[in-house]
């Protein structure tokens, strides 16, 4: 793995470099879906869900990474994007906003519920905020859960169906299209909708964190009395960080939502939170690179193990005896524990610790 | 600063205490050990809320402001134990100390815009001339966890001054340093003093404060027994009772 | 049947159990202040080994007490076996780290730990045997059986166990004296690192015994089922305010009496047909069914949560007040 970092750091010293860099990437992102489906179509799904959590981990990276706050509840958010998508665009109430005008819509409404939450709860110490989070998020499940009584609102357990597909102009996200003779199919062009949104998340995060506010942060979570002392409005700055993650959120939630077709509460338990902070601890708090390399391992080594271990266990043992999932679970176990033990500033950290490790090399 | 008393429980760690400060002054505080010098500067900063007693800036009160109202005002600090951003470098800790005194916001800073750019560049720009100005321009990109501790003290500075504070009250800047780094801070305390700003001192270190300040007040258990020029001070019996029969050099 | 008296029964029952598992918290936190985030695992884990045992046990021709005894016997063992292991893996190497990492491994123990259980025993919720005869004894207009006595008996002794060893032994002193400041503690000739795997090992045993006691009390056991419990404990703990023993006491008793009477009394409550005359869509609609509850029982569950956040914003410091020393 460093092996590898040390690489391309080396590709970057290079003036050519980074664009023939860049120019192939994107090349490569380009062909991916066409390359994946030929495998199987499940495999553009996976990316595209691989994608989806590449967002929510870029959201969460601005609450955890750059501001130091944990949250525990962050799927609420997530819950709440794809709620406001469903409701709206679906037979549900009989509503079919179109998606551009839902996505603000829920990306709004999870910023309102973000600065519902934080407003009281970001005056407590961190690990007690990390626990009301939790609450909260499981509060907002347990709504979604009953509140089809007594006024049909979410359909409660059942959840939503026959959710809208995105569409744009005359091109509905559902059904395959033919182009330069090549098969687009919908989840191929919800791969290309998602990396778009993608790339401008992460723009989003890389010039925030390079901002007045993006010092702000880091500043509160390096000392939060100091940040004070220094004339920033801590509650305002850590409540614009909740926002902020919030609306990421909710974008991500209302895509999520248009790809699957149907959610339901199931969709946003507690494992889903902590799968995103895992993500996040993963790649390396605060980098965004490392950030959706967690999102993207840990999207893909658990569905590789599923094609593997499967058929691996029963080739050995005749039976299944421990089921992917569980290995999923226990590699997001595993990834929290010793990422925290033994590299607390992920795979991928980010250039100032980076620059810390090298300099305590030097002494 | 007038009448001010601050109760902790039973202990009145501040009793009554009044202090003038005059424009462009270099002001020392000094006082025994838990005579209430930080209480007092944690309560001009915002951090404690006074039981009683007022204090203003330039004419504007700052009684129940919270500590970044108070740097908005114009008073910022620095700490007993250094306090920096120790995973930030030494000029990134300067940049946040400009935050006060800028505005970009989300948006502005999404998008990118000329304003922001221009602002940020601004910012930079006079972070880099504050570090050169305390004179640690060369470590700028250096974590400032890995700074020596003289430096540390001068980054504090550095970053305080930042906000373009009318008041710059120093909490024991002296402290943990040798003889030729308190040498160096006293030559640009008289520097900031001169290019305009007023300095409060708090330190151990009683021939700097004798040295270096215009005025000096001395505390004793929350108490202002006396207040003076340096050498009215000095041989003030109180004063030589405070500190355990006269020690002063 | 009085409902009133009946859900204070039932309240005291689980609060109880509340208690014991929020000591468990509260000891930890007020040591090393850090959530043990897994706690909740390790009463699952206790409740899962002793129906292991009860099970295997339950044809032989022991006596029935003897056999429920065992499953106590085996799962406090374990439990402390893994409070102990979890201490010393996952907390001990970051004692000193920022505050968040301990929290974060220990949210990684949680999901291994539950893993683990679900391998060992299963997916699905498993049975108690019924091997005790439960009889039920009726208190003006309610009832109350006997493992609801046995739990609430058993909680109270095990809590005054607790508080002898905390303020009457060489131990407890030394947990008090860590606990106030364990540098100073360390200068003073106590073995910090012990004092701190004790507690985490009487945690657990205490942990252990909760399990058993909620397993019996409910007839069922789950690989899920520590980590809502585990929370609404961690509720109680910070209600009663966290580091206090007595606080986790009362907390975890008080947080099970309003959630069993919140339960028992908010459907009747929120029925807006009390409010039929308002508006005559909602006089129809009452007169269509009956009721017309905004939020049933089926909400109780947020009871703990909402409890949890009112406590943290307004007094965050809990009812009896925190005991931890301010040298974050």
């Amino acid at each position: 793995m460093a092996d590898w970092i040390a690489r391309i750091e080396r590709l970057h010293t290079h003036r050519a470099a980074p664009w023939l860099g860049i120019a192939l990437i994107v090349a490569a992102l380009m062909v991916l879906p066409f390359a994946l489906s030929s495998v199987g179509t499940a495999w553009v799904r996976i990316t595209n869900l691989a994608i989806l959590f590449a967002l929510l981990s870029l959201g969460l990276n601005i609450v955890v990474g750059f501001a130091g706050l944990l949250d525990l509840g962050y799927i609420a958010f997530y819950a709440v994007g794809a709620y406001c998508y469903a409701l709206l665009a679906s037979p549900h109430f009989g509503l079919h906003l179109p998606f551009w005008a839902i996505l603000p819509i829920g990306a709004a409404v999870a910023c309102l519920f973000g600065v519902l939450l934080g407003a009281p709860t970001l005056k407590l110490r961190g690990d007690y905020l990390a626990i009301v989070t939790l609450g909260f998020g499981e509060i907002v499940r347990i709504f979604l859960n009953n509140l089809s009584q007594p006024v049909n609102i979410t359909n409660g357990p059942q959840g939503v169906t026959l959710i809208d597909p995105i569409r744009i102009g005359a091109v509905d996200f559902n059904r395959t299209d033919d182009l330069l003779g090549l098969a687009f199919s919908g989840p191929i062009k919800y791969y290309y909708l998602l990396l778009v949104v993608l790339v401008v998340a992460i723009v989003i995060n890389l010039r925030l964190q390079n901002s007045r506010l993006g010092r702000a942060w880091v500043a509160i979570r390096e000392d939060e009395v100091a940040a004070q002392a220094m004339g920033i409005n801590t509650r305002n700055v850590k409540l614009l960080a909740f926002a902020m993650g919030a609306s990421f959120g909710g974008v991500a939630g209302g895509i999520f939502a248009a790809t699957q077709g149907f959610i339901s509460p199931e969709s946003f338990v507690f494992v889903e939170s902590i799968m995103v902070l895992s993500m996040v601890v993963l790649g390396g708090m605060g980098n965004v690179w490392g950030v959706i390399l967690g999102a993207v391992l840990l999207s893909f080594v658990p569905e590789i193990l599923r094609y593997t271990v499967e058929p691996a266990q029963k080739a050995l043992f005749g039976r299944l005896l421990i089921e992917p999932e569980v290995i999923r679970m226990l590699l997001f176990g595993l990834a929290l524990v010793l990422m925290m033990l033994y590299r607390p500033a992920g795979l991928w950290p980010s250039k100032l610790r980076k620059r810390e490790l090298s300099k305590t090399d030097q002494d | 600063m007038r009448n001010i008393e601050k109760r902790f429980g039973g202990l009145t760690a501040l009793d009554d205490v009044s202090l003038t400060i005059g424009h462009k002054e270099i002001y020392g505080l000094i006082g025994p050990n838990g005579a209430g010098k930080t209480t007092l500067f944690n309560v001009l900063t915002g951090l404690y809320v006074p039981d009683r007693g007022e204090y203003e800036l330039a004419g504007v009160s700052l009684v129940g402001c919270k500590p970044h109202r108070v740097v908005e005002r114009g008073i910022a600090r620095t700490f007993q134990n250094i306090r920096l951003f120790g995973n930030m470098t030494a000029l990134e800790n300067v940049m946040v100390g400009r935050h006060v005194r800028t505005h970009a916001g989300v948006i502005g800073a999404i998008l990118r815009t000329r304003r922001t750019r221009e602002e940020e560049a601004a910012i930079r720009s006079r972070s880099r001339q504050l570090l050169d100005y305390v004179g640690i321009g060369q470590h700028a990109d250096a974590l400032s966890r890995n700074l020596s501790y003289g430096d540390q003290r001068r980054l504090e500075i550095a970053r305080a001054l930042a906000t373009d504070p009318k008041l710059l009250a120093l909490d024991e800047p002296a402290a943990g340093m040798n003889a030729t780094e308190t040498a160096q801070l006293r030559r640009l305390l008289v520097t900031i003093r001169d290019d305009g700003a007023t300095i409060l001192l708090i330190e151990h270190d009683v021939k700097l404060v004798m040295g270096l300040c215009d005025r000096v007040a001395v505390l004793d258990y929350g108490r202002k027994i006396a207040e003076g020029e340096p050498g009215q001070v000095q041989g003030n019996p109180e004063v030589i009772r405070a500190y355990l029969g006269g020690a002063l050099p | 049947m009085d409902i009133f008296l009946q859900q204070l029964i039932n309240g005291l029952t689980l609060g109880s159990v509340y208690a014991i598992v929020a000591l468990g918290y509260t000891m930890v936190y007020g040591i090393v202040q850090l959530i043990n985030f897994a706690h909740g695992e390790v009463v699952m884990v206790g409740a899962m080994v002793s129906l292991s045992v009860i099970s295997a046990l339950a044809g032989t021709v022991l006596p029935p007490m003897a056999i429920v005894l065992a499953g106590v016997l085996c799962a406090v063992p374990v439990c402390m076996a893994v409070g102990f292991a979890m201490e010393r893996v996952a907390y001990r190497p970051l004692r000193g780290a920022p505050r968040l990492a301990p929290l974060i491994t220990a949210i990684g123990i949680s999901i291994i730990l539950q893993q683990v259980a679900m391998i060992i025993w299963s997916r699905n919720p498993l049975g108690f045997p019924q091997i005790i005869a439960n009889p039920v004894f009726e208190i003006g207009g309610a009832t109350i059986s006997a493992v609801q006595i046995a739990i609430i008996l058993g909680s109270f002794l095990l809590m005054a166990g607790l508080t002898l060893l905390v303020f009457r032994t060489r131990l407890g002193i030394a947990m008090r004296a860590t606990s106030e400041n364990p540098q100073i503690a360390g200068l003073m000739g106590i073995n910090v690192n012990r004092v701190i795997s004790a507690t985490f090992v009487i945690g657990a045993g205490l942990g252990a015994i909760a399990g058993v006691m909620v397993g019996t009390y409910y007839g069922i056991a789950h690989y899920t089922m520590g980590a809502l419990l585990g929370m609404k404990a961690f509720s109680a703990a910070v209600l009663g305010g966290i580091g206090n023993l007595a606080g986790a006491m009362l907390g975890g008793v008080l947080l099970g009496v309003v959630e069993a009477l919140g339960a028992g009394y908010i459907g009747e409550i929120m029925d807006l047909c009390h409010i039929s005359g308002i508006s005559d869509a909602l006089a129809a609609r009452c007169a269509q069914d009956g009721h017309f509850v905004l939020f049933g029982s089926n909400y109780q569950d947020v009871f703990a949560f909402l409890v949890l956040i009112a406590v943290l914003v307004f007094r965050p410091s809990g009812l009896l007040g925190e005991r931890i020393s301010d040298r974050a």
